[in-house]
């Protein structure tokens, strides 16, 4: 089905064994290491986002250890602490915050939009190696023997108290977040002029404007975070009195600069997660989504009001009371348009022709685990009930369900939705389906006990603990082993079928996005032809026969 | 304390039964709208499978329409309803009674030191009576800190350089478990401690046993004479400073036409930056204490002021 043409001829299908040529063609490392090309780039963002994924990962698989008993028997409490800022800062910003942006944003924005590449390919580039600056500086903490501030490197400890390489780490942070802006400038750069004819704004992919929304967050927040992060190693090196209230400096300024940024990085890892979602229901709901504009301006009103909701982190940290209230109120309110997403993708779901390939199981699990976040994140915003849970494992829970539930959800879903069409391989289905339920299962083993664990008192940050709590923790602890698990094996099946497995057709899923009208894997110029778009997105009302296979090309294999 | 599989904290405090009814009826809203979303989710999901003989055809605009301004609206208001609920749950306990005994706590790498109104000190443990009401003002020598007591739903944040207030009114005797919830450094989950909930016959009798420093506001006075402030502040010199007597509580006119009330937090401020904090009518004079007193005196030195509420006003 050709619901978008390209030019005036659909393309011929390329041959499905051995695509003319492909992005992928020239192996030489320089090729690489030098390539401009976005979805090279997209492919070396993936390259190391994984291993900072793997080393976070590892961290906390020492930290979820040490939790299995109350007492100190892993780690001493130095490197306790050492071990939850290197998950933290890891996690953050060298996996969550670069994953969906700067690997499928990279590879997708200009397949989506028709266009060869993004408009600054060099500076697509810098931002790689920025990215690789930052993340050596955070290998250099490692290696000298980490930092004990937490990811949050709150004043004045980590300016006047802490040991370790506190100006090293926020330099790496630093770096990255430069990365960050010139993603975010390249993003919406591109976006703005290189759609094709007919792709108008509204005919854009949910994809696109998530992009589009995070690239704003980027560039509007991420400087914010410098500046915190001059001023704490300005304090630190040369004693500036900035936030040390011992020199009249301000210790709660640092924690409305720092979250003026976090808060909106939580959307910075969200908002990609949920443009996935999007293309991934329609797809296998074979079905428009429902109220288009109104995802679109949710999404955008999601981004806008993530800057008015900072406060609510210091409900408990002496700020006025009544600042409080007004930072409740805000968000409160951010839950209308996070409803408005999933009542939308519930709404597609009606009347669709459903099928349950891995992406879509992705999908469903990340709609289930968005909900119980949007909901606790109403429990957060209630100050009564913030005031005891503040600073506890039930925030621990909440932004994990978010971060880990959500975006990570999602990140999978993608994986294996565009593997056909970034490596032009097939995955194994059933391995696929029986990893995704694995990490919906595995994840709620985790992280449901922490919520009862914090409604409970325990604190965040804590090597050893009362010994009331440690039957949660053994939980949580076995259910990070089933996660571990869930995470570890489409690594390795994945891998297995760049090398064995099927190639890949250049639309296996039947779906309507520019992205797959061309060959999988794509040739470095993206498109043969200017493709032009005449369709709204997301056209699969012709698909409505019933007998017809989802995917032709898949036909028998599982379903 | 024991180690089997508790579910829910145990409620001591008037705090916790009014966060818990907030926390269960958001439990109660979570609930049925999960089960709204998994059971649309799971119906759906049967019923529109590929190759089911459902009604699939397009949906009216109009319809869809409908649904959207309908959900939106319905969020919206179930958003500004929990808002103006929790919001009113939270003012209704932002101010301590009136009458509520006052406790000193002061936070550090990785301790808690309390101090009763008479002079009592303790180190990671608080006796206190039961049904009465507890102001803590805290503050921290060192890095942010946090005063966390589950049983009782409190929590605050224990700052460097400042005051900052909670209070409890305890409804349970019985020990409950202080944490330090702030991430302070490498001990930091070893910065706990115990709140010892006693009645209050046990309670005055405990207090009696304890080894008495002076009451806090005699050490206070003891400081007051040593630091030299009566010499300006009682107009024994020709150097003019307000009176202190009944000044704590009270509103202060500054100079540069700010009003104040003269609370812990002014009280340290003018001790340690007189210049910014100079009263109306008087001149710039008062030098800086800044590093001639420490936290635990300037505690004491409040105290003393406070004590002088009684002599008021003749004097």
């Amino acid at each position: 089905m050709t619901d978008i043409t390209v030019g005036q001829n659909p393309p011929k299908p390329a041959p499905v064994d051995a695509p003319a040529h492909s992005y992928l063609d020239t192996p030489s490392l320089w090729s690489w290491l030098a390539t401009t090309e976005h979805k090279r780039i997209a492919i070396l963002y993936a390259i190391t986002v994984t291993f900072f994924f793997l080393i976070g990962s590892g961290a906390m698989a020492v930290i979820r250890l040490e939790l299995m008993t109350p007492q100190a028997d892993v780690v001493s409490d130095e490197a306790y602490n050492r071990l939850f800022t290197l998950h933290g800062v890891v996690m953050v910003w060298f996996f969550l915050i670069p994953s969906i942006p700067t690997i499928f944003g990279n590879f997708l924005i200009p397949l989506m939009i028709g266009a060869k590449d993004l408009a600054f390919p060099r500076l697509n580039l810098i931002s790689w190696y920025l990215n690789l600056l930052g993340g050596l500086f955070v290998i250099y903490v490692l290696i000298s023997g980490g930092v004990d501030t937490g990811w949050t490197f709150y004043t004045p400890y980590s300016t006047m108290f802490a040991n370790g390489a506190v100006i090293a780490a926020a330099a790496g942070v630093f770096f990255a977040g430069f990365s960050s802006i010139a993603t975010g400038i390249n993003f919406i750069a591109t976006i703005h002029m290189l759609r094709t004819k007919g792709m108008t704004w509204f005919r854009l992919p949910l994809f696109v404007w998530a992009m589009y929304a995070v690239s704003l967050v980027f560039i509007l927040a991420t400087p914010v975070l410098a500046i915190t992060l001059v001023l704490i190693s300005a304090e630190r090196y040369f004693g500036l009195p900035i936030f040390d209230p011992a020199n009249g400096g301000d210790p709660l300024l640092f924690q409305h600069l720092f979250w003026f940024y976090s808060h909106p990085a939580v959307y910075i890892m969200i908002l990609p997660a949920m443009g996935v979602v999007s293309e991934v229901i329609t797809c296998f709901a074979r079905r428009k989504v429902f109220g288009y504009t109104f995802m679109v301006y949710a999404l955008v009103a999601i981004a806008a009001i993530s800057f008015f909701v900072w406060g609510h982190h210091m409900f408990v940290s002496g700020m006025s009371p009544y600042a409080g209230l007004v930072f409740s109120l805000l968000s409160f309110v951010v839950a209308v348009p996070s409803a408005i997403k999933v009542f939308n993708w519930t709404g597609t779901l009606f009347r669709g022709q459903i099928t349950f390939e891995a992406p879509m199981l992705y999908a469903l699990g990340f709609l289930g685990l968005f909900t119980v976040v949007g909901l606790t994140g109403l429990f957060l915003a209630s100050i009564p009930i913030d005031v005891h849970v503040h600073d506890t494992y039930f925030v621990i829970a909440h932004f994990h369900y978010i971060m880990v539930g959500g975006s990570l959800s999602a990140l999978y879903a993608a994986l294996h939705f565009w593997w056909p069409k970034i490596t032009g391989k097939m995955y194994p289905e059933s391995w696929a389906r029986f990893a995704a339920i694995m990490m919906f299962f595995g994840f709620n083993f985790t992280f449901f006990p922490q919520f009862i664990l914090g409604y409970l008192g325990m604190p965040r940050r804590y090597h050893v603990y009362p010994p009331e709590f440690q039957a949660l923790h053994v939980i949580s602890s076995t259910g990070a082993s089933v996660l571990a698990a869930a995470y570890l094996l489409p690594i390795l099946y994945l891998t297995w079928s760049l090398f064995t497995h099927r190639n890949a057709p250049n639309n296996p899923w039947n779906a309507t996005g520019l992205e797959w009208q061309t060959t999988s894997p794509p040739p470095p110029e993206n498109f043969t032809r200017p493709p032009v778009v005449n369709k709204e997105p997301y056209d699969y009302e012709e698909d409505r026969d019933p007998d017809r296979p989802a995917n032709p090309q898949l036909a028998g294999a599982g379903s | 304390m024991n180690s089997g599989l508790r579910l829910f904290p145990e409620e001591a405090s008037t705090q916790a039964p009014a966060t818990d009814t907030l926390f269960l009826i958001l439990m109660i809203v979570s609930a049925a709208i999960i089960i709204l979303v998994v059971t649309l989710v799971i119906t759906f999901s049967l019923r529109y499978r590929r190759g089911t003989k459902a009604n699939r055809g397009p949906l009216r605009d109009i319809i869809s329409r409908e649904f959207e301004i309908g959900w939106t609206a319905g969020t919206c208001f179930l958003a500004l309803f929990l808002f103006w609920w929790s919001g009113s749950a939270d003012l209704s306990t932002l101010v301590p009674p009136r009458d509520a005994m006052e406790i000193h706590v002061v936070g550090k790498q990785w301790m808690w030191k309390t101090q009763h109104a008479n002079g009592a000190r303790e180190i990671n443990a608080l006796h206190v009576p039961v049904n009465e009401p507890v102001r803590l003002v805290m503050t921290s020598e060192d890095v942010i800190h946090s005063f966390y007591v589950p049983d009782f739903r409190i929590k605050r944040d224990v700052l460097p350089g400042r005051y900052t207030e909670t209070w409890f009114n305890a409804t349970k005797t019985g020990t409950y478990h202080l944490f330090c919830t702030q991430f302070c450094g490498t001990e930091h989950s070893r910065m706990i401690g115990e709140i010892v909930v006693m009645p209050k016959d046990e309670f005055s009798k405990w207090l009696h046993e304890q080894p008495q420093s002076a009451d806090i506001s005699k050490e206070g006075a003891a400081l007051y004479a040593s630091l030299g402030c009566a010499s300006c502040h009682e107009g024994k010199s020709r150097v003019q400073a307000p009176r202190l007597a009944g000044v704590y509580g009270s509103a202060v006119h500054l100079r540069d036409g700010r009003i104040f009330t003269a609370d812990d937090a002014y009280i340290r401020d003018a001790i340690l930056e007189p210049d910014k904090h100079v009263v109306a009518g008087y001149e710039p004079l008062m030098p800086s204490f800044e590093g001639l007193v420490g936290d635990d005196e300037i505690l004491r030195l409040t105290a003393y002021i406070r004590s002088l509420k009684g002599k008021g006003r003749a004097g």
